[in-house]
């Protein structure tokens, strides 16, 4: 072969190309490898959630969803900033309450409460929801999306998103 | 597959190209001293794989800059990582240019027909330098601020050009102009061109061939796989190096840039410590010699280097005065290095800080933490803007010229609270702070004098910081410092001359494992807070 001339013998070529796939393949993992851990995994967590004192349980009325705003501390990336949040209370009977967060889980839109629909109802798609989030129609894919949420002496507070099913 | 490879040759010829690539002949007496040239390359990669990396989660602008570079250290996994790369790798990358330019210069590579090979090669070390010191300023730390400062000024100081060359970089204050002049060129503008005159410098290597040594004679080889091998191992053995270096040596990250910080020593990074020293030798008048004239002819000379020695490819071996002259520069570079390393004092990474003098303190050095403390809120309330300091006339009074009966807090806070109830008609609004914040506004406000005002108005950011966080972490309640605060601890005056800061940070951290019987709980203080309130305190007299 004309190539054992110029490069030496068959085993001294398979020897080269050994390594050299060998190095090149260890070099783009040992790139590659924390790249990809710093790309797709999450960041550190801070701070665990915090309550934020959203509403006076007095001012909800009994089964009629309202939408309330509080202000929350957000962790985006380097920045931690305040900003307004809102979500739907609705509170059942004994006090419990339950609080959703204000987008739709089709595509995210924000939705609202028709009072003679007996429904949430999403302006994008028609997804429409009952008063305990789940799905009456359209395209939504899941249920409500809730925030956790307590009463104590008589305020609402408001935790983190729950993990939907 | 080979179907595929046979589509693809046929509409793209890759297979083909690569082949050319990869099969060129070159002279059998090619090998390991030429694999410096692919090793450039290599390292020019691995800079543009990280820099990009270092981007997805990099705020480029001096508001966010260090608190981006900051995240991507401590939070996002792997992060440090990915910057050390990026950071050693950069000086991997400027010792393997300056190498691979040594070798084609001992070798004699640059003699005809390599003349522009050579001077391509020479305005790519000259870019390697501009990433250098465009990428410097971007982690937007004291280090990077101070060493930009230095950089900018001898730029200003350039005959003729000077100016255009400040209005260029942004202007003579550094700030966010200057700032998105030194991104833009690292990031946007030098990568592309520095691709283009890769091209084209490994166009002219090929379209010459790779310089033969003078008497080889022998049958040539090809490219692909011996050379190819030994470029691949002083690749992965340089990567090595740098990836043990990411991730075992300390990453340089200092505090925020502080342009009020004067006790900081700026330093350029270590290959720009020979041009630095060289300044030195330079004074006044003369300056300008050391700063653009000698570089400026070190540069013109490496240009002219084909041109200068026209003769004949001889053996390395007959290269006296070629050899004798890279032993003389790299000799110089080594010893000028060498001078600024051993120069320079050392910044304030233990102890004292060397710009401290007991015999010449600054003013706030003189305050109490709950005075200075008051600065903060001083500056956070914009008193200034009434009450603007020496010489200047303002809305509110003049500060130090205040009537005996309203210099002590008993007068001040409730005029704090509500400035018209305390003097009728006055115009001031009201300060909404808690007492003991408004306690501490008056007492750094009963400090000032017409002498000691503006010093104390310029007090460094981290001092100030450092002594609010030492007022909110009610160290006064155990320690005394100038004068103020109990007895239970020891007193932390002069706390400088005693320990250096990695002792003090650990003392915080773990307050038992650097002191056996200390009843002082432990803080936790982020990285930021640790360097205020360190700093601060080894400055304290």
């Amino acid at each position: 072969m004309k190539e054992t001339e110029q490069t030496g013998a068959p085993t001294r070529r398979s020897f080269y190309l050994g390594f050299i796939y060998g190095l090149w393949g260890a070099i783009t993992a040992a790139v590659a490898i924390p790249a990809g851990v710093y790309l797709f995994f999450p960041p550190n967590a801070r701070k665990g959630a915090e309550w934020i004192d959203a509403s006076d349980l007095g001012s909800i009325p009994q089964d009629v969803p309202t939408e309330v705003s509080f202000q929350r501390k957000r962790v985006d990336g380097w920045k931690v900033t305040s900003e307004k949040a809102t979500a739907w209370i609705v509170r059942r009977p004994e006090d419990k309450v339950v609080a959703f967060a204000p987008q739709c889980t089709h595509l995210g839109c924000a939705y609202h409460w028709e009072a003679q629909d007996h429904a949430f109802v999403c302006p994008c798609h028609n997804s429409e929801f009952s008063a305990d989030g789940v799905v009456l129609g359209g395209p939504a894919p899941r249920p409500l999306d809730r925030y956790q949420v307590k009463v104590e002496d008589g305020r609402i507070k408001i935790g983190s998103l729950e993990p939907h099913a | 597959m080979r179907r595929l490879l046979d589509w693809l040759e046929h509409r793209t010829g890759l297979e083909t190209a690569v082949k050319n690539f990869l099969y060129e002949d070159i002279p059998a007496s090619s090998g390991w001293h030429q694999i410096i040239g692919s090793m450039a390359v290599f390292f020019f990669l691995i800079q543009g794989v990280t820099g990009a990396l270092l981007a997805f989660n990099y705020a480029p602008t001096p508001g966010d800059a260090y608190n981006s570079v900051r995240y991507i250290m401590t939070e996002l996994t792997g992060g440090r990582l990915i910057r050390g790369l990026h950071h050693w790798g950069a000086s991997m990358m400027i010792v393997v240019v300056v190498l691979h330019m040594l070798q084609v210069f001992l070798f004699g590579a640059y003699k005809k027909p390599r003349e522009a090979t050579w001077m391509m090669g020479v305005v790519l070390l000259l870019i390697t330098l501009g990433f250098g010191l465009t990428g410097y300023l971007l982690p937007w730390d004291n280090r990077a601020y101070w060493g930009t400062v230095v950089t900018t000024r001898i730029a200003a100081g350039a005959p003729l050009l000077g100016p255009y060359l400040v209005r260029l970089l942004g202007g003579e204050g550094i700030g966010v102009v200057t700032f998105a002049r030194f991104f833009a060129l690292h990031v946007v503008l030098l990568p592309p061109l520095t691709l283009i005159l890769i091209g084209i410098h490994i166009y002219l290597v090929r379209k010459h061939g790779v310089a033969p040594a003078a008497d080889d004679t022998a049958p040539k080889q090809k490219f692909y796989p011996a050379q190819v091998f030994k470029d691949t191992v002083g690749c992965a053995i340089a990567f090595l190096i740098l990836f043990l270096m990411a991730a075992f040596v300390d990453l340089p990250l200092e505090k925020l840039a502080d342009p009020t910080d004067t006790s900081y020593i700026p330093r350029p990074e270590w290959y720009f410590l020979f041009l630095f020293q060289t300044l030195k030798a330079f004074k006044g008048p003369l300056e300008v010699v050391g700063s653009t004239v000698l570089p400026g002819i070190a540069v013109l000379f490496l240009f002219c280097v084909p041109f200068i020695d026209r003769g004949p490819m001889v053996r390395l071996g007959k290269r006296v005065f070629a050899i004798s002259f890279a032993a003389l520069a790299l000799l110089g570079w080594g010893g000028l290095t060498t001078a600024a390393i051993l120069t320079t004092p050392k910044n304030p990474v233990g102890g004292r800080s060397p710009s401290f003098n007991p015999a010449q303190l600054s003013d706030w050095q003189l305050l109490s933490p709950a005075e200075l403390a008051g600065l903060t809120y001083f500056r956070s309330e914009n008193c200034i803007a009434c009450h603007p300091g020496p010489g200047k006339k303002g809305v509110g009074p003049d500060l130090t010229q205040m009537p005996a009966n309203h210099r002590n807090p008993a007068w001040m806070v409730p005029h704090f609270k509500a400035p018209a109830e305390v003097v009728p008609g006055s115009a001031m609004p009201p300060v909404r702070l808690k007492d003991s914040e408004l306690n501490a506004l008056s007492l750094f406000v009963l400090r000032l004098t017409p002498e000691n005002e503006m010093d104390l108005l310029s007090a460094p950011v981290y001092a100030v910081k450092g002594a609010t966080l030492y007022q909110d972490s009610h160290c006064s309640a155990c320690h005394q410092l100038r004068g103020n605060g109990m007895k239970i601890g020891p007193a932390l005056d002069g706390v400088g001359d005693r320990h250096d800061r990695a002792w003090l940070e650990q003392h915080f951290k773990d307050p038992k494992s650097v002191s056996k019987d200390s009843k002082m709980p432990a803080y936790r203080f982020d990285a930021e807070q640790m360097d205020a309130i360190c700093n601060y305190l080894l400055q304290m007299p």
